[in-house]
Formats: C-alpha cells, structure tokens, sequence
C-alpha cells in the first residue's frame, strides 16, 4: 500500500501508520525512530496529497523523546526545503507548527545549532498565514524565538514584517465561533511579540506613530497600549530618535480627542516614556534626554495652564502631570517650573471660578508628590514654596465660592500628610480654619469636607488635634449663646457633635472626644427643652460613628465598649426607673427613636471585641437584665429595682430597655458563650407574645430570632422552636395578640431561613397561609419584604448571624411556585397578598437569577400591573424595568400589553408610580427597532400627557423617555 | 473634530463649568403640591445639548446660560437666547435647531417657542432667527434624514 502507485492510496497507508504513531509513539525505540525519521522525510517529496499525513507521522515522531541528535534539524530542514507550507490547509499547517513548537520545547540547543537558519525557516513558514487559530501558535512561536535567545541573525526586519503585517489587529470572531478566539486575545498575542525586543523598536515606533492617527479609535488604543508595554524593556537610545514625533502625536491626541479612553492611554504612554528615560542607564558620554524632552513637553503646555477658562488648559496640566508622575527626577524638573506659573497665576486671576482651577491643577501636582513620601530637603522645589503654597492655600478656604473651598480643603489634605511640610505654626493655622469650615461654613458641604480633612489629618497630628481641636469644640458645644435663635443654637451644636465624631480617628482622640459626648448626652437628658430627641439622636450618630471608626483598633474597640455601653445603658436604667416609680413624663431617652438610635452604637461598640472581652461583657450585660444585677453600672444607686421581664404595669418603660439588651446580645461573636441563654430564650419568647406594646414585643422577637439564628442545632435548640411554634400558634389562632405572633412568626422565619433550618419550610408555609387570611394578609404579605431584605440591627452578617449567600435564591426556589399557586386559587380580597408577597420576593432578587426564571412568572407580573394596590404596581414595575433592558428577545413577544398597561399607569394618582411607568416606557426603547416600529406614533402621542405632569420628577421622566422614542 | 483632520473654527474655546444636577426639594417630592416648570427646568433640557463641532455642551460653551432663558408657565410660552461661540460661526443655524428639537419634543404642545440669536452676537443674526422661527422650514429640514441624523447627534446623551 505505501508502494501503490495511486497517490490517494499511498496517502491512506501513511494515514493508517500516522495514526498509529500518534497512538504509540513514547513506546518507539531509538532505532525505529530513526529508521520511520529517515522514511518520512523521504515522504515529503511524495504527491501533495499525501503530505498532510506525513506531517501527521512526523508531529507523532517529535514528541518523541528518543529521538537522536541531529534528527529533529534534518526534520525541520527537510520540511523548510520541501513543503510550501502556506498552500496546506489550516489544519495541515497548524500541525507544521505543532512539530516547531515541540522541537522548541525539547531540542532548544539542536536548533540553535542551526543558526539564523531556523529562524529564516520559520519566517518563511508564517509568511502570509491568515487564520486566527494558527497566528495565536505562530506568535507564541515568535516569542519564544526572542525570548530563549535564538539568533536572528540578519533577519531581524523579516522577523518584525512577518509579524507586524497584523498590526493593528483587525478581527471580529464569527457569530458562533466554536473557537472562541477572541479580537483580544490576538491583540495581546502580538503586543507580547511586538513589545519583547528592542531590536524591533527602529521599525515599530514609526508604525506605532502612524497608526495613532488613524481614524480607528481602536487603533489608536493599540498603538498607544503597545507603545507603553515597549517602554518597558526599551531604554533611551531606542526612543531617542522619535521622541519628537512621539510627543507631538500624544499632544496631538490628547488636545484633540472627546474619548477618556484615547486620553487616558495617551498620558499612560507619556507616563511610560519619561519614566523610560528616567530610567535609561546611561554610557558616560550620551546626554540626558530626559530634560530636553520634559522641556518640549513644558514649551508646548506650559502657557495654556495661564488660561484656566480655555479648554487646553486640562489637556495641558494632565499632560504635564504624567510626565512629572514617573520619577522623582521628572517629578522635580516640571514642578520646579510649573509650581511657581501656578502660584503666580493665582494671584493674577482673582475670579473663583479661574483660581479653583489652577488650584485643583496645583492639587494634582501636590497629590504626586504624595507617592514620594516626605519631602526631601535639599532638592525640593515644594519646600521652597511652603510659605506661597500655604498662602494660596489657606486664601482658598477664606473664599466666598464653596467650590474653591473644597479644593482648598482636599489641597489642605494632601499637604498635611506630606511629613513635616506644615510647620507646627501653619498646623495650628489649619486647625483653625478647619473648625471655623466645619462649625460655621453655611455651606453644608464645605462643611463636611473640613470634618473628613480633620479625621484624615488627625492621626497624623493626633496632639494638635486633641490639644487643640477638641477643647474648641467642647466648650462651643457647652456654650449657652443668648443672642442666637435656639434654631442656630441647635445646628450649631449639631455641628459640634459631627465634628467630634469625624475627628475621633486615633485611640488619643477618642479618649477625649467619647467622654464630651457622653457628658453632653447626660444634659441633654436632664435638660427639658423641646426638641431633645433630636439632640439625643444627633449624639447617638456621633457615638455611632466614632464607634466604626474605632472598630479596627483592639484598643480603642474596647475602650469605647467598656465606656460607652455600661453609661448607655446606666442612663436608659435611671431613666426608666424614674418613670416606673414616679410616673413622670415620658423621658425623651426612653422614645423609639432615641433607643433606636442607640442600638446602632452599642451593636458596632459589641461586634468587633475579641471573644474574651465579649465573655466578660456578657456576664455583666445578661444578668443586669434577667436579675437585676446594677453593680456594674457607673451609677448604680437607684431608686427601685430594674426587672423588665417581671410583669407589672409600671415596668412597661423597664421592658422597652429590651431593645439595648438587642442590640447588645445580638451583636457578639458567635463562638460567645451567652450565660442562661435558654432563660433568655424563654422571657423573650414570652414578652414578644404578650406585651402590647408593639415597639417592645417586635424588639422582643428580633432579640429572640437573633439568638436563635446563631445558636447551636441540636436538642435544646429543637425544644424552644418548639415551644416558640406553640405559642405563635396560639396566638394566631384568636385573640388580641394575633399581630405580635404574626411578627414573631416573621422574624423567627427570617432567623431559619437565614441559616437554611429544617424548620424553615414549615413557618413558611405557615406565612404562606396567612396570606389567606383577611385580617392579617396584607401584613403577611408585606413581611416577605423583611424576609428578603437585609435588617439593619439584627441578622446580617456584620453582627456574625448565620447567613448562606444562597439563601434568597433558595428561597425562591421553594416559595414561588406556592406563591403563584395560591395566587390563582385564592378569594378576589385576597389575591393582591400573593402578589404583593411575590413582588417582594423578585425585587431581592438578583437580577441574573431574575432573568433566567422570567418566562414562568411573566404572565403573572403582567396581571400584577393590572393590580390597583399601588405598592404591587410599583414593585411589578421596578421588576420588569431591568428585565426590559436584559432580556428584550422575551419581552418583546409581549410589547403590545407592555405598551398598554405602561402608558396607563403614566396617569397613576401616585407620582412614584407615573416615574416607575415612565422609566419602563423608555426601558421599552431597548427592544429591537422593528418590535417597537408599530407602536412609535401611540407612544409618542401618549407621552406628550406626562410632558405637562404637574411634578417635575414626573416631567424629568416624561422628556427622557419620550426623547429616546 | 468632524470630518478627521479638518481644523476647527475655534481650536481652543473657553470653557465653563457645568451646573450640576438640580438638588430634588423636599417640595418636588410631595405628591400633592404642583412644580410649575420654571426657567432652570427649561435650561436643564437644554443645557447638555452636544456642541456639533467640540465634545463639550453647549452649557460649557456658555452658548445656553440660565438667564438667557424665560418661560411663562401660564400663558404657555418660552424664549430661549443662544450666543454662538464665535460671530461667524456657520453651525448657528444647526445649534438653534438642536434646541428647537428638544423643546418640541420634550415641553408640552402648548407651549409656544421662540428659540434665536442673543442680540448683536451673530453676523447673520437676522437670517438665522428667520429660519428658525420659520415653521415649514424647521419641518422641512427635519424631513431631511442627514440634518436630523446630525441633529439626534447634537442630542444624544454623551458617553
């Protein structure tokens, strides 16, 4: 057969041996390797036909590792001479290179041997290769080339054709390309062979020159993305004869261009270059280029930064700040010429407009210097300038425009964390006019900014700060001004306690600022102006705040637990003790929402502390609440004893301290041991069912489903979820209690579902049934939002509750179908629940999940805009208005009842649901052109009507929709 | 700048800041009480209306200002004044049309417009004003698909 005289059948016999080979080749001896080498090296002067299956036999041979030395050259030469590999087919040629790369991976010293041969060979080989699959192997081929160090020989220009003939790469893989070869992968294929010798740059830097003025935007992308990755391994004498045109094609760029992308890869380049050049190792006798071409970048800039209204002047400052950011040296040489133009030039503009840009360019020049830490003392031009600097400046922050304030105040920043540029004088300087910013700026914004730089530079200069801002603030916070309206009286204090918060950023601080605070919440709890509960709440958030911030800090963590909780709770103590004994008004402290506000200060005082501080904290914090036990309290003289689990009527205001137990007891690891939990357990389960005062049970119950969530499975776990189902059962049943079981019921069902408890399904299905329920549907109903939605107090993980990323997915999974069936057997007074519910339990989840479920509940979201309820409405809109934009190929088989009920609800009495109406009449804009055609005139006509909204809002929607039609 | 390499008529104009969004009032959010349309909502539409020649905003431009516009919610009526960049700038014609587009398009059909020059800022002031107070003519051009393409350009939201 390998004798016939028919080509075809002599192709099919080495076919069959080929095969075979590729099967058995690791198993070959030496000599029959040999021996099948020399045979199909004769093959290849056979017929054309036969051809692709030698190159089978001979891939099959050169994985080989028994081949003799010398064999894998003679293959190769024998293939460089007799095949043209470029008239093979794809897969032919691709097995030409398969052999090339596996001689490359085994036999480098042989084919070194050959010389500038090898690579002459294999240039001839890719010469004119078209196919993508191929080119990614051909690429890595030439890398390997460069990169293992194989002679080029003479044919460094031919190696740099054969490639660069690709550039810039100009691919779109075909629709349903199996090969899923991607445009950037081939681009980043040749940018490595490109971009890995400087042998190439004399021929690479004028292609990449012309091509940055191309008319293709992804052309210029990949010439400016190649010419950063050559700065890399290029030094000074590759670049030295095109810096010229270089940089007056990267001005040109970045002057002319609208695309941030183009700009932001041009002063990347630019970057790339001076860092290059700041980097080159010089011969002794060659010029520092770096200079000339920073002065060339200087001559061509510098001027426009004097006309801060005209549109080169950003163009410039970027510019010159990506040069300047490469190197210390660059950095010096542009700075020493620009700081001062710009210092002079604010002072010539005095409008605020002209002097907040050159400040916020003189910003970006300070923020580079940033990266080089502290300023050195003999080179740096900034130093020279600290005093005009400052000045500037500190005019900045005495300007009437806000916006020149803020700038001012991020310079102010970045100047202070510059190590020992403010001089201890200027520091005292800059306090003061950070607490005059933050207390008396009436600009809320200038405001906020001056307590951000404060907590930023704080601790930097923690003695400044403490020595000098915090007494300031204490005694404006103290003082009774008579000659103000209590209303500025009031804001001012407000800004006092944010002021404290933001700068409670270093333990010495928060040592002097949580006292202030706690002193100021005393009296304001002993004074009786109106308006205490904002007051109370104002120093909660301080509180709060300062206790995040103190969160990262073992230190200062515990220190704020040990001083903050004990008084908070101290306060809350005496407070409810007054009113149980003397029936005293309602203390201020003790409304929902002071206690609401202190929940979040003492669960962020709890989450962070280690395991053996929480320990010790528990055992004080559980016992003042189950016995009584006040001793550990600041204050611990009172008038009666603290039983808030006791029933009795005047413990009403003792009970609702439950909240601070919450959010204390909730919020410990959960590897904390809870002394008598299960006492616990039992009090809070019974409050919860019992008391009628909603604040008190719902707190109850999340205190209860808190501990539940963490505690460990097992028997004593199963006993009091099974009492806690008893009595939810009961109370649902009949009686005054139904509500507070319905709450119990939701915040137990959330703790299991959470952690994925058996037990879950089963509450659920209870929740599901009350859907039923005429009474209580719409509250079940809405309690699927809480089930879905992240809590703020309890239950989340910042508090370390049990919670599996998955659960919302699951959750749907399981509840849905019973959801829509429910929905279609249910009474017409109850139908709106289901949907309700199941609107709650779409808008949580993700989107992608969404969309793939989407085809079943389709129908049943468009009944739900026919729904009147307006929260069903608005949640069916909110839905579908994402799905409009992801998944237009379903919804347009639907658009003719999309249309309808959309432009009626844009008639809704509820603004809210004329703007989610609106926003998915112009989501509708996304479904293909030719869907929407039939319907463009209706649409157009109908969105006229919320043109003439009487709410803005609305209005705002009603353009942008209507536009896009 | 449009077409590739041809140099613009005005390489290196001033440049303003732009307003940034108008804050939502506590007022705008109340269902009940009415918002009427005032000068800033006009200006609002206008404002982010793409030069045709720079990648700026007409606001940026300052061709559109606040105080340039007037609108009487009652009696159904808006005046809007647009300053072109330049006294010989040939895209006048083609920024009043921008802003007469939007305005049809986005106020309700009561109202009536009168977009034009800012006196005294235009050597053609006089014909361009025609033009666009012409309404057969403003027709006519937006059946033309090029000038309408151009113009939906000068209107589309920016990248």
């Amino acid at each position: 057969c390998l004798e016939n005289t028919d080509p075809r059948m002599r192709g099919r016999g080495i076919q069959l041996l080929s095969q075979v080979l590729l099967q058995c080749y690791s198993l070959l001896q030496e000599k029959e390797v040999l021996h099948l080498v020399l045979f199909y090296e004769n093959r290849l002067q056979d017929h054309h036909l036969v051809i692709p299956s030698v190159l089978q036999g001979l891939r099959a041979l050169s994985m080989c590792e028994v081949l003799s030395p010398g064999l894998a050259v003679s293959v190769l030469k024998a293939i460089f001479q007799e095949v043209h590999v470029q008239s093979l087919l794809q897969l032919d040629r691709h097995t030409v290179y398969s052999i090339i790369t596996n001689f490359m991976g085994t036999r480098e010293e042989e084919l070194k041997g050959l010389g500038a041969d090898f690579t002459f060979g294999f240039i001839q080989v890719m010469d004119g290769e078209k196919d993508p699959r191929n080119l990614l192997v051909a690429f890595q081929i030439v890398r390997d080339l460069i990169a293992k160090n194989y002679a080029l020989g003479p044919f460094v220009e031919e190696l740099f054709e054969v490639t660069s003939c690709y550039f810039p790469i100009d691919f779109t893989p075909p629709p349903n390309d199996p090969h899923g070869i991607q445009r950037e992968d081939l681009i980043l294929s040749l940018r490595a062979v490109l971009a890995s010798t400087p042998q190439f740059a004399e021929f690479l830097l004028p292609l990449l020159i012309e091509k940055m003025d191309s008319d293709l935007q992804s052309a210029k992308l990949d010439s400016l993305q190649t010419l950063t990755a050559c700065c890399a391994i290029y030094g000074q004498k590759e670049l030295q004869e095109f810096l010229p045109s270089l940089w007056s094609s990267l001005r040109r760029e970045v002057f002319q261009t609208a695309s941030e992308k183009v700009e932001a890869e041009c002063l990347a380049a630019l970057h790339a270059l001076s860092a290059c050049l700041s980097c080159s190792v010089l011969s002794s006798d060659t010029e520092d280029l770096l200079d000339s071409f920073l002065s060339s970048i200087l001559q061509d800039c510098r001027h426009h930064l004097c006309e801060p209204d005209m549109k080169l002047v950003w163009p410039s400052a970027k510019l010159l700040q990506a040069a300047a950011g490469a190197s210390l040296r660059a950095y010096h040489c542009v700075t020493s010429s620009v700081l001062p133009l710009l210092l002079e030039q604010y002072t010539k503009h005095p409008q605020s407009s002209q002097r907040r840009t050159i400040l916020e360019m003189l910003l970006g020049f300070l923020e580079l210097q940033q990266k080089w830490g502290h300023v050195e003392e003999d080179e740096s031009t900034l130093l020279s300038l600290r005093a005009p600097v400052c000045s500037v400046v500190f005019s900045a922050l005495t300007d009437p425009s806000v916006q020149l304030q803020l700038v001012g105040i991020r310079a102010l920043t970045v100047l202070g964390s510059l190590q020992g540029f403010l001089s201890p004088s200027d520091l005292e300087l800059v306090v003061d006019h950070l607490i005059r910013l933050a207390l008396h700026e009436e600009d809320s914004q200038s405001s906020e900014a001056a307590m951000e730089a404060a907590g930023s530079l704080a601790p930097l200069y923690p003695k400044v700060f403490s020595g000098h801002m915090v007494p300031r603030l204490e005694e404006e916070l103290q003082s009774e001004r008579q000659e103000e309206s209590p209303c500025d009286h009031r804001s001012l204090r407000q800004r006092c306690l944010q002021a404290l918060a933001a700068v409670s950023t270093h333990t010495s601080i928060v040592r002097e600022t949580v006292p202030v605070l706690l002193q100021h919440l005393r009296k304001v709890q002993k004074g009786s102006e109106a308006g205490n509960t904002q007051d109370m709440v104002s120093v909660c958030q301080s509180l709060h705040r300062v206790a995040l911030q103190c969160q990262q800090d073992a230190e200062s963590c515990w220190y704020y637990h040990q001083t903050v909780v004990p008084c908070l709770l101290a306060m809350a103590v005496q407070a409810a003790m007054q009113e149980s004994t003397h029936l005293l008004l309602a203390k201020a402290l003790l409304e929902e929402e002071v206690l609401a506000a202190m929940v979040p200060v003492i669960s962020a005082a709890t989450t962070h502390l280690s395991p053996e501080l929480a320990t010790q904290s528990v055992s004080h914090v559980v016992p003042l609440f189950l016995d009584g036990e006040v001793s550990f309290l600041p204050q611990n003289s009172f008038p009666c004893s603290f039983q808030p689990f006791e029933d009795g009527e005047c413990l009403e205001a003792q009970r609702r301290l439950v909240a601070l137990l919450m959010a204390f007891v909730c919020s410990l690891p959960r590897n904390v041991a809870i002394p008598q939990q299960e006492r616990l357990l039992h009090e809070l389960l019974a409050l919860s069912c019992s008391c009628n005062c909603p604040f008190t049970a719902t707190t109850a119950a999340k205190c209860f489903a808190g501990l539940v969530n963490k505690h460990l499975a097992g028997q004593q776990l199963d006993e009091i979820l099974q009492l806690a189902v008893n009595r939810m059962e009961l109370g649902l049943a009949e009686g005054p209690c139904r509500m507070q079981a319905l709450t119990l019921l939701l915040w137990v069902t959330k703790a299991l579902v959470l952690r994925y408890h058996p037990l879950s399904s089963c509450l659920t299905d209870k929740l599901l049934g009350l859907l039923g329920d005429t009474e209580l549907g719409p509250a079940a109903a809405d309690g699927f939002s809480l089930l879905m939605a992240e809590s703020p107090d309890v239950l989340h993980k910042g508090c370390h509750a049990d919670v599996r990323i998955m659960f919302r997915q699951r959750f749907f999974t399981d509840n849905v179908p019973k959801l829509v069936q429910g929905f279609h057997g249910a009474g017409p007074d109850v139908k709106a629940n289901y949907l309700k519910g199941l609107s709650h339990v779409l808008n949580h989840l993700p989107k992608p999940v969404l969309v793939t479920e989407l085809p079943t509940l389709l129908s049943l979201l468009l009944e739900a805009l026919s729904c009147s309820d307006r929260v069903v409405q608005l949640s069916t809109l909110s839905c579908l208005q994402p799905l409009l934009l992801e998944a237009p190929q379903i919804m347009s088989l639907h658009v003719d009842t999309l249309v309808t009920k959309f432009l009626s609800l844009t008639s809704s009495p509820t603004m809210a649901v004329r703007i989610a109406a609106l926003r998915c009449a112009h989501a509708l804009t996304s479904l293909p052109t030719t869907v929407l055609l039939p319907y463009k005139a209706r649409v157009i006509r109908a969105l006229a009507k919320p043109l003439d909204d009487k709410k803005r809002l609305v209005r705002k929607e009603a353009v942008a929709a209507r536009g896009e039609w | 700048g449009p077409g590739g390499g041809a140099p613009l008529e005005n390489a290196n104009p001033l440049v303003y800041r732009r307003s940034g969004e108008r804050p939502v009032t506590a007022r705008e959010e109340d269902d009940e009480l009415p918002d009427s349309i005032d000068d800033r909502e006009i200006f609002d539409l206008i404002r982010s209306i793409n030069d045709p020649e720079h990648p700026l905003t007409l606001e940026e431009l300052n061709v559109v200002e606040q105080v340039r516009v007037k609108v009487n919610d009652a009696e159904s009526t808006v005046a809007v004044e647009f300053t072109p960049t330049i006294p010989h700038c040939s895209m006048a014609t083609l920024i009043g049309l921008s802003i007469k587009v939007k305005l049809i398009r986005s106020l309700p059909e009561r109202f009536k417009l009168d977009v034009h020059i800012t006196p005294g800022t235009h050597a053609s002031e006089h014909a361009v004003n025609k033009q666009l107070a012409d309404k057969e003519r403003v027709a006519a051009a937006l059946e033309n698909s090029h000038l309408l393409e151009v113009v939906n350009q000068c209107l589309s939201a920016r990248s």
